[in-house]
């Protein structure tokens, strides 16, 4: 498999008042298209800094970034907004959907932003809507549905533009053990069945299990992950 | 397309906190209304002064309205060239029951005044009947729905500046050649208040009031003006003479320091509403800031949640507004009902819809600059950490 992303000498520095704050330190990582990553390590060690680079909502200070061959770093604002729309699917979480939205627009939402027509955009959210599960749901807003609900609208949405890359900063983190397992067996079929490369920062480890290969973060370093290395 | 989209997210997220968006429109609405009427009442108040043509002078006493002038001075005058009609009157003061029943009284030449009024338009018949009757009067249309006159009626007026008791016969109802024209004067004969003073008080006999002077062109006021004040120069009573514009303009001029303050409280209104309206914007933008995190990583451009802001606060100002110029009206209406003698006309002018609607226009826009600006420069990650 070639390498679907691939980082290196990645460093980020944060600025709070004139103190730099490093938080990332020279990041060696390639991951391979159609892998599933967990990205493990403690609280303050910088995977969401690392996750948010990755999915191009963030600029690392120094370093370089591929993504398919496209240096994000270097995008100017609005080409990188746009790469976005086309290779990343986000999850978040706490779902992060529009409550002004119902189910299906909030899925339908990314589509906006492709030249589809109504009938398509309808046919396609129709689908990822029942591939979560909720196909009865469309027209329930945010606040009618549960936390475990929400999350899968959130990766309905996620997926709708049929991206290449899906990132889920602790997806399972605010739900409890049962959605839990629901959101990480969509992660696995949206793996398995469709092919998506995921990016996932757990502090589950039985989440983590769930992914193929696993990468620690200490400290802004990665730990050696030959040795933590899944399956 | 997009812009669809924005439009209908911006309407769906004004609802949210309804008493919030409920309040601000209300506000927005209270200030456009006030915006409206106060310039409505400068509007009327000028629009009263330029009721008279420009092309009629008049002369008065130099030293003050309140000194009168020989009545022979009508003959003096009419000999200037440029001339073409002069008549005179006589503010007669009665009163009609009590004093609160105010309407304006001149006694006027019966013979030459409807000639140079012209806009006061009166059927021929009544007109010849008022003149054969030197207790004649003719009265103006809102008068008579006002009190239900109806011709041959007798108006009894208690004289204040010429004492006594008098009793009038309406021979005769005007109305005016356009809605400008007041239609509520009360118009009776100089020669008969004038008889009555020569026996009572011979003093106060053969004087005018004011002259009112005809002449052939507008643009010749300011020399003919000059040519009848220069021929009473010197004498006993001296002459002022000016465009009856002019002469109401000056009437009014103590009041336009009035006018300039509520003009100034009009816009002031707005202004207060603006910086109230920016702060409602300024919160509902620091509460949705994750929301527009969201939508960026989605992949929408910085401009996107501008517009969605911009949206948002337009469509609020602008129901607003649209409420506040559908209460302008019947407001208006009101108000006129409530001060009916003070002013002529009392008109929601066009002009007038086309600022509230600028001003709603305003509020909105410039209420959403600050925070527009600055959701569309938080970053991502910040905007995505950010707790609400
Ligand atoms: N925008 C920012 N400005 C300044 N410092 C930041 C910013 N974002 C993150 N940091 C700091 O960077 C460090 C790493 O943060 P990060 O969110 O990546 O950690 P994490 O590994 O995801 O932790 P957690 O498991 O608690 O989510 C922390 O010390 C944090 O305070
Ligand atoms: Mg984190």
């Amino acid at each position: 498999m070639s390498a679907l992303i691939s980082i290196r000498a990645l460093s980020k520095t944060y600025r709070r008042g004139n103190q730099p704050v490093p938080v990332l330190l020279g990041i060696d990582l390639e991951i391979d298209a159609g892998d599933y990553v967990a990205l493990m390590g403690p609280s303050g060690s910088g995977k969401s800094t690392l996750l948010n680079l990755i999915a191009g909502i963030d600029k690392p200070s120094s370093g370089s970034l591929l993504i398919g061959g496209v240096d994000i770093a270097a995008l100017p604002e609005n080409d990188l907004a746009g790469w976005r729309a086309a290779h990343v699917g986000f999850i978040f979480q706490f779902y992060n959907l529009m409550p002004v939205l119902n189910a299906f627009e909030n899925v339908e939402l990314p589509l906006l932003l492709t030249g589809l027509g109504k009938a398509e955009r309808r046919e396609h959210v129709e689908t990822a809507l029942a591939m979560v599960g909720l196909a009865e749901r469309m027209d329930h807003y945010p606040n009618e549905l549960s936390g475990g609900q929400q999350q899968r609208v959130a990766i309905a949405r996620a997926l709708i533009t049929d991206p290449t890359l899906i990132v889920a900063d602790e997806p399972t983190g605010d739900l409890d053990r049962q959605s839990a397992d629901d959101v990480l067996k969509l992660l696995d079929r949206l793996n398995r069945e469709l092919g998506k490369t995921i990016v996932m920062v757990t502090h589950d480890p039985k989440c983590a299990a769930r992914a193929r290969r696993l990468v620690h973060l200490e400290k802004g370093v990665l730990l050696d992950h030959a040795d933590a290395e899944a399956h | 397309m997009l812009a669809a989209y924005i439009v209908r997210l911006a309407r769906k997220n004004m609802w949210r906190h309804r008493l919030r968006t409920g309040l601000t429109m209300a506000g927005i609405a209270v200030a456009i209304v006030s915006f409206g009427l106060l310039r409505t009442v400068v509007d009327s108040w000028y629009a009263g002064a330029e009721l008279g043509s420009s092309a009629r002078l008049i002369t008065r006493n130099e030293a003050s309205l309140s000194f009168s002038l020989p009545v022979t001075y009508a003959a003096r005058i009419r000999r200037v060239p440029g001339v073409r009609g002069v008549t005179w009157v006589n503010w007669f003061g009665g009163i009609y029951v009590d004093d609160k029943h105010f309407f304006p009284q001149y006694a006027v030449d019966a013979g030459s005044y409807f000639d140079l009024y012209p806009e006061f338009v009166v059927p021929p018949a009544q007109l010849s009947a008022f003149q054969h009757d030197r207790r004649g009067v003719i009265v103006g249309r809102k008068l008579v729905r006002k009190y239900g006159w109806k011709i041959g009626d007798q108006v009894p007026l208690k004289g204040t500046i010429y004492p006594g008791t008098w009793s009038f016969t309406i021979r005769g109802i005007y109305g005016g050649a356009d809605a400008k024209v007041d239609e509520g004067q009360f118009i009776l004969h100089w020669d008969y208040v004038n008889e009555a003073l020569k026996r009572a008080l011979p003093s106060l006999a053969d004087r005018a009031g004011v002259f009112v002077v005809d002449i052939d062109h507008p643009a010749q006021a300011a020399a003919i003006s000059a040519a009848i004040d220069s021929g009473f120069a010197n004498s006993l009573a001296e002459t002022r003479t000016e465009t009856q514009k002019a002469f109401q303009l000056g009437f009014i001029a103590m009041v336009d320091t009035i006018l300039l303050a509520i003009q100034t409280v009009a816009y002031v209104v707005v202004l207060i509403m603006m910086a109230v309206m920016a702060n409602t914007m300024a919160m509902s933008a620091r509460e949705r800031m994750r929301e527009y995190a969201t939508l960026k990583a989605l992949g929408f451009r910085d401009s996107f949640v501008s517009l969605l802001i911009i949206g948002e606060s337009l469509s609020l100002s602008l129901a607003g507004g649209a409420l506040g110029i559908a209460l302008t009206f019947p407001l208006a209406d009101a108000f006129f009902k409530a001060t009916r003698d003070l002013f002529l006309v009392f008109e929601v002018r066009p002009l007038t819809i086309v600022l509230q609607l600028v001003s709603a226009l305003l509020i909105g826009l410039c209420a959403a600059l600050a925070p527009a600006w600055s959701s569309a420069r938080v970053r991502i990650v910040d905007g995505l950490r950010a707790v609400t």
